[in-house]
């Protein structure tokens, strides 16, 4: 089992948690290239290592939080919230 | 290489079976081949092979870093089937089912195929609407395929649960009778003795660590044995694709890395003469009886990016309800092993075999839940792809630009979302 440290609740269990793929990706403007837009949405770099991913905490507090784990060892490292904004508020 | 057949069993067993010769040899590596494959699984030594026979290219190599089969093609639940909704996909695995039919006899090697008949039951009348739209496509491309009632399914596997309160009550099924399952070390074992056999280098324990270019065009590969120079160079290392592809400058693909668990149970008497499969909300099952009698079973995948070739322990929890939720009869049979091998998840769950922005340089990958039953037709078509320099009729659609050119082919209709396929 993944452990990961919610920052609202405390330490969950990954059965907890939604998945929701690389947190690195950046969105182009709408009105972007095909090229810009078919890298964001399609083209991954999927590292064997350290990866940001978000997971949402589905079945706890419900916040998108940006998680740091290797993908071949699936050590966690940090996990924050999604929105910066969520971090500050609760300081 | 000695042929196998009835009578060299005879001969070796009276003479206590010291008359066999190794399967395929063990060379060390020449300075130079026509092409080089990346990957000794079933799918490297399936291009290989047909690279030979169909296409008379013989100085190749299959360079791979642990031993045969050691990656998807031991890992995985064995099952064969050509019942796609995407009509291309449909084609293509029924080109593989049909080369699995005469697989055993063209390797002169026992794939122990075994047409056993798939069901896939179906457990809402939505449901049966998308099988019986499965079904047309099919019978449309020329595949046979039947839709069967609850009766028809209740006669042929009695032991299902079919009760009023059923978790998943069983509507029907669709039947596809000539699809089945097949030894899986032994397509790795059949493909690379009659690779060997033409002549074909097969590298074990040979780490890729590089792959050479010059001006845009693939010369070859980088290893733990020393440089290796190639014409062509193709890729099929299912699992390990970003990682590998990156070493050629390639820093993104359409594929996320994702762990499949699968399960074996003590061995039982016979309980299953088919494979079973179901997919609904929440819940995707699919199981057969081994030779040896052991259930060999799997669902999902364990929905976080990965390369450990570990399960975890939440997908046994629901694979284990899911085995319960059609057969109760499992409750106290007692699992044997467990494991988990990498899958490529494509952004469409569908394969991709194309040229890449490297000239020469060719790629097989994204095989999603897919690639064992794939193994014979992937080999024939990247073999006729690597060696024409062109995708076949059967192949272009899975090229690799297919996601910039809004060319998906979406089985399931569920997005660029790899853990979803």
């Amino acid at each position: 089992m993944i452990r990961i440290k919610c920052p609202f609740c405390g330490e969950r269990d990954h059965s907890e948690f939604s998945y929701g793929g690389d947190a690195t990706v950046e969105y182009p403007a709408l009105d972007a290239s095909v090229e810009e837009w078919n890298k964001a949405v399609y083209q991954r770099a999927n590292p064997r290592g350290p990866h940001r991913e978000y997971w949402h905490h589905l079945n706890g507090c419900r916040s998108w939080l940006i998680v740091e784990r290797d993908t071949l060892t699936h050590e966690v490292g940090t996990a924050e919230f999604a929105h910066p904004g969520l971090t500050e508020a609760l300081k | 290489m000695s042929q196998y057949s009835v009578w060299s069993v005879l001969r070796e067993g009276l003479r206590g079976q010291t008359g066999w010769d190794r399967a395929w040899r063990d060379p060390e590596p020449k300075p130079e081949y026509d092409v080089v494959i990346v990957g000794g699984g079933g799918h490297g030594l399936a291009t290989a092979y047909y690279l030979a026979k169909n296409h008379g290219i013989t100085n190749v190599a299959v360079v791979e870093k642990g031993w045969l089969g050691g990656g998807n093609t031991g890992r995985n639940t064995t099952i064969v089937r050509s019942n796609y909704s995407q009509p291309v996909s449909t084609q293509f695995y029924e080109h593989s089912l049909k080369l699995w039919e005469n697989l055993s006899h063209d390797l002169n090697y026992n794939v122990m195929f075994s047409q056993r008949g798939q069901l896939g039951l179906f457990h809402t009348p939505a449901a049966r609407d998308a099988a019986a739209k499965r079904a047309n496509t099919m019978m449309a491309c020329g595949i046979e395929a039947s839709l069967l009632s609850r009766e028809q399914v209740m006669k042929m596997v009695p032991h299902l649960d079919y009760s009023e309160n059923a978790r998943f009550p069983i509507l029907g099924a669709m039947l596809q009778k000539r699809a089945g399952t097949a030894r899986h070390d032994a397509v790795a074992w059949g493909f690379a003795r009659g690779a060997d056999n033409y002549g074909v280098d097969i590298l074990q324990q040979t780490e890729v660590t590089g792959i050479l270019r010059e001006g845009g065009k693939v010369t070859g590969v980088e290893t733990s044995k020393g440089t290796i120079r190639a014409k062509k160079v193709g890729v099929a290392v299912a699992g390990s694709t970003g990682h590998v592809m990156r070493m050629a400058g390639i820093e993104r693909l359409p594929i996320e890395s994702h762990k499949l668990q699968a399960f074996v149970s003590e061995p039982l008497k016979p309980l299953l003469d088919c494979v079973i499969g179901y997919a609904a909300p929440g819940a995707h099952f699919y199981i057969s009886q081994s030779d040896k009698g052991g259930m060999v079973f799997g669902g999902d995948l364990d929905f976080y990016n990965s390369y450990a070739q570990r399960g975890n322990l939440p997908i046994v929890q629901d694979v284990a309800e899911c085995a319960m939720a059609i057969l109760p009869c499992l409750g106290r049979v007692k699992l044997l092993r467990h494991w988990a091998g990498i899958m490529d998840m494509s952004m469409d769950g569908t394969h991709i075999m194309s040229k890449t922005p490297v000239d020469k340089l060719y790629l097989n990958a994204g095989w999603c839940y897919g690639g064992f039953k794939a193994t014979p037709a992937s080999g024939w078509h990247f073999a006729d792809l690597i060696a024409n320099d062109r995708p076949d009729d059967l192949t272009a659609a899975f090229s690799l630009d297919r996601f910039e050119r809004g060319h998906t082919i979406d089985e399931k209709g569920m997005g660029p979302t790899p853990k979803l396929h």
